[in-house]
């Protein structure tokens, strides 16, 4: 009941802006949308050598704040892009300070899903004052901070008042890093730009079919048989502590998914015996299907895989797949059939299936996990633990709001993908979807309503590697950020988006990410590679 | 006994790096097979028995007889009897950009220290220029001659080739199957459109995708220079037109440094340049340097403020044109200018009382076509003065307008059928002509387009073979609505690619399949090379790319 609190709180503060006059034009420099603010119109100019990011007094965080110090750093270059050497000369110095507070010193520790991303932010002549519950809901405070800041040949700021909280807890990025390898440069990129649209949870589709690039130290043949090279081709601990490391400071979880029993198949290269034998008649074909149900084997595998993997990933959520099984290998199989013969199965192979997914998502919770499932494991239970959360994806274009009625209906808590999956291109300015999705318009209850814990922006693999990630992500996910993030009623005309999305990509460009345009003009600072 | 320790020795190292590459290949395979459900077309891809030559020579003949290469004792060289010698800076700059290419920089060469030549070693590639006039200094041309043959010892090649045949083991070893090439190109006319107007390209880009251009036998960069949205171009005439027109003034405009560096730079690997100077639509940038240009609409009686096409009955117009032209053709040494000519829309001339009086006073009736043909017509004589041959969109041969036989006609609009028929009757008037409508490559859907791109083929139209022998090639256009420097190489290449061999490589080249196999391992160099060419499919390359 933590969440009625922060609620009523919450309500003060918007009744005290709303008797201030609502001035939307005046921040448009600021993606996603932020909930409640005013500002004045005089601006004011910001000198780099007089500019200071300190702790307020009453702050539970100090200096020696990991998180904060090197936010503070971070932000400090992003504010003053051209600040090169500290020679500049101004004529005169007036200070200005970011004075940031936190009520809870949770510096060293990791976001998680109860993480508070609310803060509210004033901004006075000479000084601003950010307050937040948490350092995450800081860093949300210094994106936002950082893009009010006005970069015309100089920096200028104006003087404001914001209240600032996301609508949706759960902001992810999937990245798939089996149908191609992304070098982990790749990745720690795609974090920062996730910052720069508040994205908050990386989930990190890892191995699938084509590739097993996560070298297990349980394992480790998994990835020396599994992955596209056994050398040039994994992510070795330390790189998954690098990302892991590298998100916290962004204020990102990282989710990862080892998606089974189907999507297997370069787990089976170095896992003899794991995956099913096909047959053909009755001699195995030399092909295997899905990972094989019906050996106590498989369970002791995935029970020590689990077990280090929960160790690896510090996130209280691990997203287990479960999606695209397909049952004709395992009805090839003649051991696999004689399996449902003795738990009286029956020919109904969605039985093994949730038979299997049982057995996973419990040795998951015996781990203090939560589980993530695709939405094909509802289809087959009722018997998963109540708080796992259905991952939506299938419906493409309209028909995902009958899977959240549905779904929700049983009690259980969702998560949209089904309308982002942005690795579907095509021509012209697709954002616009992506924009005008609305998460919470289905038919069901208000209770119903509050099982959407947010949504994901899905970029599978198939097309798309390091050379075309970064263009075709951004800016299109930034679109499903503001939904994500901001009041739906604020941000519901496309066209009202479209300037202010056009700065913003212009504002990622300039710092280095490499965002395609939303259509025809041009940006000051041109993206210079290639 | 000493030959047969020899001969097993080569033997040995031969099937090493095939079993590795097929490895690679076949990884690949199965990845694809995996997959392959979700696609409309189901590739069986075998590794291509031709390896990764993109776009497929006319003529080749492999052996199984393979050379190491090292970089130590590699060398690039003229041949004796070559009229091109070291003298010819052009060749020499080549020599050195395919030694990086296939040695990479300093780092790998320490690796190879030391190594002694042996018996199973090339140590030479051989240029031989074989015309009396090697054209070293001067500027490619429609009618270069860029055949080459190549022979295990020696290499004759009359223009800059790529050098395909060499591949790598996992030790990073190169090798070199014996082989000879006797190659040509299908159409003289190999091109790739890049529009500068709607996004602004760094210099910087366009360098890069010259340079990978010339690794898929590209000849012709068009250059869409100027159009509606701004103009780039830095015009020494008419400064104005870039101060005013452009989306900044210093920093978002081609210099005549820039257009020479580009020149050059393209001239040193076979690639024309040919500039695109849309009028009379597609103008609206030039309007705002050129007061009275552009043609002012009206609103009832009133001038609205808006502009149309540029003004067909001015004199001015045309002094002003001659002058630009003039520089245009000093500035850019190819024989061809292309002149735009589409998409004009009348209802701004229409709205405007004194081109209505002019229609009257030509007897023009109400068919505004024949005034944009009395204006093509004009620009037509002045840029035939400056001794420039043109292309101009199809548009321009379908209102009628008369043209000079030896007019290009750039073929872009329609559905299958219809840019067949639009062949068929610009070839049966006896015009030359280009083909783009397959190819917009501006136009993205998920999955492998790139086999559509490869499918079509410029000579499929209903004509005799006299008609066929007119079309002098195609291009793919990548226009620049949606693109700009942060996505043009990914969506271009490996896209474009497939486009090079269909103009290069026979018409019987058409298997997607074995085009698959080769495709990808081309891609994957490109990758290596630098370039940020997007994948195929799923898969990985053994260099990733790594400028993020």
């Amino acid at each position: 009941m933590v969440r009625s609190g922060r609620y009523t709180r919450l309500n003060v503060y918007l009744l005290i802006l709303s008797v201030l006059q609502l001035n939307l034009h005046t921040v448009e420099g600021v993606w996603p949308l932020p909930q409640a603010f005013t500002s004045s119109t005089e601006r004011y100019p910001l000198n780099p050598q007089a500019f200071y990011f300190g702790y307020g007094r009453q702050s539970a965080a100090q200096q020696g704040c990991s998180v904060l110090d090197s936010a503070f750093r971070r932000y400090f270059s992003l504010i003053f892009p051209d600040y090169t050497d500290g020679r500049l000369h101004f004529s005169q110095y007036k200070p200005f300070t970011v004075e940031v507070s936190i009520d809870h010193d949770d510096c060293e520790g990791y976001p998680n899903e109860d993480s508070s991303e609310r803060y509210n932010l004033s901004v006075s002549a000479g000084q601003a004052s950010l307050k937040a519950e948490t350092v995450w809901g800081a860093l949300r405070g210094l994106e936002t901070f950082s893009q009010l800041v006005y970069q015309n040949d100089f920096a200028y700021y104006r003087t404001l008042l914001m209240l600032n909280f996301p609508r949706f807890q759960f902001r992810g990025i999937l990245l798939d890093t089996s149908r191609h390898y992304l070098p982990v440069q790749a990745i720690l990129k795609t974090l920062d730009a996730m910052a720069y649209s508040k994205f908050n949870v990386f989930h990190w589709h890892i191995v699938d079919d084509p590739s097993f690039p996560y070298q297990s130290s349980s394992f480790p043949d998994l990835s020396s048989k599994g992955a596209f090279h056994p050398m040039t081709h994994i992510y070795t601990q330390s790189d998954v502590r690098r990302v892991i490391s590298h998100a916290r400071l962004w204020g990102i979880r990282v989710l990862p998914e080892f998606d089974s029993p189907g999507h297997t198949t370069s787990w089976g290269k170095g896992q003899p015996g794991l995956l099913t034998p096909c047959y053909n008649g009755g001699t195995p074909s030399g092909t295997f299907g899905p990972v094989n149900p019906a050996l106590p084997s498989t369970y002791q595998f995935m029970a020590r895989l689990f077990k280090e993997v929960s160790s690896v990933f510090p996130d209280s959520y691990i997203h287990l797949g479960g999606d695209e099984v397909d049952f004709s290998c395992w009805k090839s199989n003649p051991d696999v059939r004689a399996f449902m013969q003795k738990m009286g199965f029956g020919s109904d192979f969605t039985k093994l299936e949730a038979f299997y997914m049982e057995n996973i998502v419990n040795i998951t919770s015996a781990l203090n996990k939560t589980s993530i499932v695709w939405q094909d494991v509802f289809d087959y239970h009722e018997r998963i633990p109540k708080d796992t959360v259905l991952h939506i994806w299938k419906g493409i274009p309209a028909k995902y709001q009958e899977e959240l009625s549905r779904i929700t209906k049983a009690g259980m808590r969702v998560l949209l993908a089904a309308p982002w999956y942005i690795n579907h291109i095509s021509y012209g300015q697709d954002w616009r979807n992506y924009y005008t999705v609305q998460p919470q318009n289905f038919s069901g209850t208000e209770e119903q309503k509050k099982l959407v814990i947010g949504g994901e922006v899905c970029m599978w693999g198939e097309y798309v590697d390091a050379t075309n990630l970064s263009p075709r992500l951004w800016p299109r996910a930034s679109a499903a950020a503001e939904r994500l993030w901001s009041d739906e009623k604020q941000t519901s005309n496309v066209d009202k988006a479209f300037p202010r999305l056009q700065d913003f990509r212009c504002k990622l460009l300039r710092r280095g990410i490499q965002a395609e345009p939303l259509y025809v003009g041009h940006c000051k600072h041109e993206y210079q590679g290639v | 006994m000493s030959t047969t320790l020899k001969f097993t020795a080569l033997l040995l190292a031969l099937s090493l790096c095939r079993g590795l590459r097929h490895d690679y290949i076949d990884n690949y395979i199965d990845n694809y097979i995996d997959e392959v459900t979700e696609e409309e077309a189901e590739l069986v891809a075998q590794p291509s028995k031709y390896g990764s030559l993109w776009p497929l020579p006319q003529k080749v003949q492999l052996s199984e007889v393979s050379f190491k290469l090292t970089s130590s004792s590699f060398r690039i060289v003229d041949a004796k009897d070559s009229t091109a010698g070291p003298s010819c800076s052009l060749l020499q700059d080549a020599y050195r950009r395919y030694y990086e290419y296939m040695f990479g920089i300093a780092k790998r060469q320490q690796l190879n220290k030391g190594r002694r030549t042996g018996p199973s070693e090339l140590t030479e590639l051989q240029v031989w220029i074989t015309s009396p006039d090697s054209e070293c200094d001067s500027y490619p041309s429609l009618t270069s001659d860029e055949s080459c043959e190549s022979l295990p010892h020696s290499y004759h090649l009359h223009r800059v080739a790529g050098i395909q045949l060499v591949y790598e083991d996992e030790y990073g070893a190169k090798s070199i199957n014996s082989t000879t090439i006797s190659d040509f190109p299908r159409f003289a006319h190999r091109g790739i459109l890049l529009d500068s107007s709607r996004h602004f390209l760094p210099i910087k880009v366009i360098l890069a995708n010259l340079e990978t251009m010339a690794m898929n036998k590209i000849n012709v960069f068009h250059w869409h220079i100027v159009d509606d949205q701004s103009f780039p171009y830095l015009s020494r005439t008419f400064p104005q037109l870039s101060q005013q027109g452009a989306y900044h003034p210093y920093t978002h405009v081609y210099t005549p440094a820039d257009v020479k560096m580009v020149i050059e730079f393209a001239r040193l690997r076979g690639i024309r340049v040919i500039p695109e100077f849309d009028t009379p639509g597609h103008t609206q940038s030039w309007g705002k340097g050129q007061p009275d240009l552009l043609t002012p609409c009206y609103s009832g009686s009133k001038p609205s403020g808006t502009f149309g096409p540029v003004n067909p009955i001015l004199n001015t117009t045309y002094d002003f044109m001659s002058q630009f032209f003039k520089e245009i053709s000093a500035v850019f040494p190819d024989a061809y200018v292309h002149l735009g000519g589409d998409e004009v829309d009348f209802t701004c001339w229409k709205s405007n009382p004194d081109i209505q009086k002019f229609m009257d006073q030509q007897g023009f009736g109400q068919d505004y076509s024949k005034l944009e043909s009395f204006y093509i017509q004009k620009l037509l004589d002045i840029v035939t003065t400056t001794e420039k041959g043109y292309t101009i969109w199809q548009e321009v041969f379908d209102n009628g307008v008369k043209l000079k036989p030896d007019t290009l006609i750039h073929v872009w609009k329609g559905n299958q059928q219809q840019y067949q028929n639009e062949m068929a009757n610009v070839t049966s008037s006896g015009y030359r002509t280009l083909l783009s409508t397959p190819w917009y490559l501006n136009r993205i859907s998920y999955g492998q387009d790139w086999q559509g791109h490869y499918k079509a083929d410029p000579q499929d139209f209903k004509g005799t073979e006299a008609q066929k022998k007119l079309v002098i090639g195609g291009e793919a256009c990548l226009w620049g609505e949606y693109v700009d420097a942060t996505n043009l190489t990914p969506r271009l290449w490996p896209r474009a690619s497939a486009v090079a061999e269909r103009l290069w490589s026979a018409k019987d080249v058409t298997d997607i399949n074995d085009a698959f196999s080769r495709l990808s391992v081309h891609r994957c160099r490109m990758v290596d090379r630098g370039i940020p060419a997007e994948p195929l499919f799923s898969s990985y390359c053994p260099h990733e790319y790594k400028g993020i």
